[in-house]
């Protein structure tokens, strides 16, 4: 790409009329980005016959100080450190017409600790600029400094697994099904069988919040009836995850307050509320000594395409600052999509410390959390018993597995679901614990758990040929050379 | 009943050779073995008695097994587990953690509810075995 600098300096940057945003300081391809910077990489599509070099300009021009004209009142501020500076484009490999912008915002253009704040400038008016066909956020480097101004995640993985006395393996859970219609006495049933089951968890859909046929409250009332039953008939610590999501603040508030007083230490979210009531959530949870879910309700209407709107690793990423304990990051193997490379991308946002650049995974920038909790990733969608090996494998051990139908739709009955679900998972965790070759020999240990559990027997046969083979639309594109610096 | 606390309490009991297996694998990730106790098997109780200090020095799954049948000689009509621990920055927590051994019987909970404003229930779950004082709860069942 061009590699000047076309800025104008002086009197001639600040003369009345229309001036590219090449020429404006938003193309500065000799900055060396600082360590506080923000730096976010977006793919940029320009509309036929505009230049690369300008698109990307204008955004960076767009998403930080610039309007469509010179204004002399720049001249009132310290502008070119306000200004973001595009410092690098690259042709995206195998996409012809688009641009991998990378851009560089000084760390004083963002309040601390507000995520509201940060997407208003990144993914604010720019995503709507005419001049590009297309544009889609694919990573950000969210800077040490940035990152200590946020609480992060309510609890955290490590606190959670000591509050529900939980080591060494996935835990398990499950979505209610049917998601609409139960009442809540009926609800609970499925609560408490599945529970009793084996399952640590069990969980409200997204779209389950008060409806005529049931009341929250009568949900919430059951559902800890249900885990507590549950609790004295294994000696487990066992939840749900109470939905709070509600039209306003303070019916969440309201709701989440029930759930803390009748015991729950879970409640759930939907991303849906907006980050905003997602940080204060996050706060609420904190204070609480409550574990908060977070179900990514609408995330695919923006990040599953690859051309437009917001890679669901930046999502994690805001979701890991704004603190929830956990989020749905896909299970490459189930019904939703997932690529198995960019999925690792999102599990290795949530559960690590130091994420390294790994352009095979779409993690185009090292990003240190700084000791930030870590948040843990749930698997859910199209699950089953007999992919346990397969799971294990791609998910790790620090991650909810839910198998929803897999437990609810067992011929035995939801208790057996369930336990078909944990047996087949501590089998596999023995096994490989013990050095076995558990991805290949994975179905033989099933079989073998399997002989003395009938269940699991049950559901390896009912679910045996279940896979979702379909091409990903969202991969990672890059060209697998060593030399990429930021 | 049988309590499911713990990694791989939905299997049958592990043989010595299998605990053995899963303490080779502690150490190899440079985790500390402890082996804990107790007749208060409720699943808030988190402080089970400790069977030592944490074998930090003890690299040998050999020596673990021994102290383990050690524990089981004075402790075998209670609950004993094995856990791993990590010390490791970021985590410096349990990442594993199992029952080795059981009372033969065990009684279960029984579970409370106080009725409350509204319906609101406060629940207590009581194990049975805890009628008793601590350490004549399993003896001579």
């Amino acid at each position: 790409m061009n590699m000047q600098s076309m800025t104008l300096r002086g009197k001639d940057r600040y003369k009345s009329g229309v001036l590219e945003y090449k020429r404006m300081g938003y193309w500065e391809p000799d900055y060396q980005p600082k360590d506080t910077d923000v730096i976010a990489l977006f793919r940029v599509t320009p509309q036929d016959g505009v230049d690369p070099t300008e698109a990307c300009a204008a955004v960076a021009g767009e998403s930080s100080t610039a309007t469509w004209t010179v204004v002399w009142t720049d001249r009132l501020t310290a502008a070119e450190k306000y200004r973001a500076k595009c410092y690098r484009v690259d042709p995206v490999p195998g996409s012809p017409g688009s641009y991998f912008a990378y851009i560089a915002y000084d760390l004083d253009l963002f309040e601390a600790g507000s995520i509201a704040n940060l997407t208003a400038s990144i993914i604010g008016n720019v995503f709507g600029f005419k001049p590009l066909k297309a544009l889609r956020l694919e990573d950000m480097r969210l800077p040490v400094a940035y990152v200590k101004t946020f609480q992060g995640p309510a609890t955290g993985i490590v606190v959670e697994r000591e509050r529900l006395d939980k080591f060494g393996r996935p835990l398990l859970g499950a979505t209610v099904k049917p998601k609409l219609g139960l009442s809540g006495r009926n609800y609970g049933r499925v609560v408490y069988e599945a529970l009793k089951g084996g399952l640590d968890f069990t969980k409200d859909d997204e779209n389950i919040n008060s409806q005529p046929f049931m009341h929250w409250r009568e949900r919430f009332l059951y559902c800890m009836e249900a885990v507590n039953r549950a609790q004295a008939a294994t000696g487990e610590i066992k939840g749900t995850y109470l939905n709070v999501t509600a039209a306003t603040m303070e019916d969440m508030y309201e709701r989440a307050d029930f759930a803390r007083e009748l015991g729950s230490t879970i409640v759930m979210i939907d991303l849906v509320i907006g980050y905003t009531a997602i940080q204060s959530m996050a706060k609420w949870a904190r204070k609480n000594d409550m574990i908060l879910h977070l179900h990514r309700a609408g995330h695919s209407t923006y990040t599953r395409q690859r051309s437009h709107g917001v890679s669901f690793r930046v999502i994690a990423k805001w979701m890991r600052l704004a603190g929830v304990d956990h989020i749905h990051a896909g299970t490459v193997v189930g019904k939703l999509e997932g690529d198995p490379n960019t999925t690792r991308g999102y599990y290795d946002i949530c559960r690590e410390d130091f994420n390294p650049m790994q352009l095979e995974h779409g993690v185009f920038f090292d990003q240190n959390w700084a000791s930030l909790n870590k948040l843990m990733p749930v698997a859910s969608g199209g699950i089953h018993a007999g992919q346990m090996h397969q799971l294990l494998d791609l998910l790790g051990e620090d991650v909810v597995l839910q198998f929803g139908g897999g437990t609810i739709g067992h011929p035995q009955g939801i208790q057996a679901g369930a336990t078909a679900n944990r047996v087949a998972l501590e089998a596999m965790i023995l096994a490989r614990n013990e050095g076995r070759d558990y991805v290949h020999e994975g179905p033989e240990i099933l079989a073998k758990a399997a002989q003395s559990c009938t269940p699991l027997r049950e559901a390896l046969e009912v679910w045996k040929d279940v896979t979702f083979n379909y091409e990903s639309t969202d991969a990672p594109d890059f060209v697998p050379t060593p030399s990429v610096a930021v | 009943m049988r309590i499911t606390q713990g990694c791989f309490s939905f299997l049958p009991d592990l043989t010595d050779e299998q605990i053995t297996a899963q303490v080779q694998y502690c150490l190899d990730r440079g985790w500390a073995v402890n082996i804990e106790f107790t007749d208060d098997p409720h699943p808030r109780n988190t402080y089970w008695e400790m069977w030592g200090l944490p074998m930090f020095d003890l690299r040998d799954a050999a020596g673990i097994m021994r102290e383990l049948a050690e524990c089981r000689r004075v402790y075998g009509d209670r609950y004993i587990r094995i856990s791993g621990f990590d010390s490791s920055h970021g985590w410096e927590s349990v990442r594993i953690s199992f029952i080795v051994n059981r009372p033969t019987n065990e009684p279960g909970f029984r579970l409370d509810r106080q009725e409350s404003v509204g319906r609101n229930l406060r629940y207590s779950t009581h194990a049975y075995a805890a009628e008793r004082p601590e350490g004549e709860r399993y003896a001579d069942r």
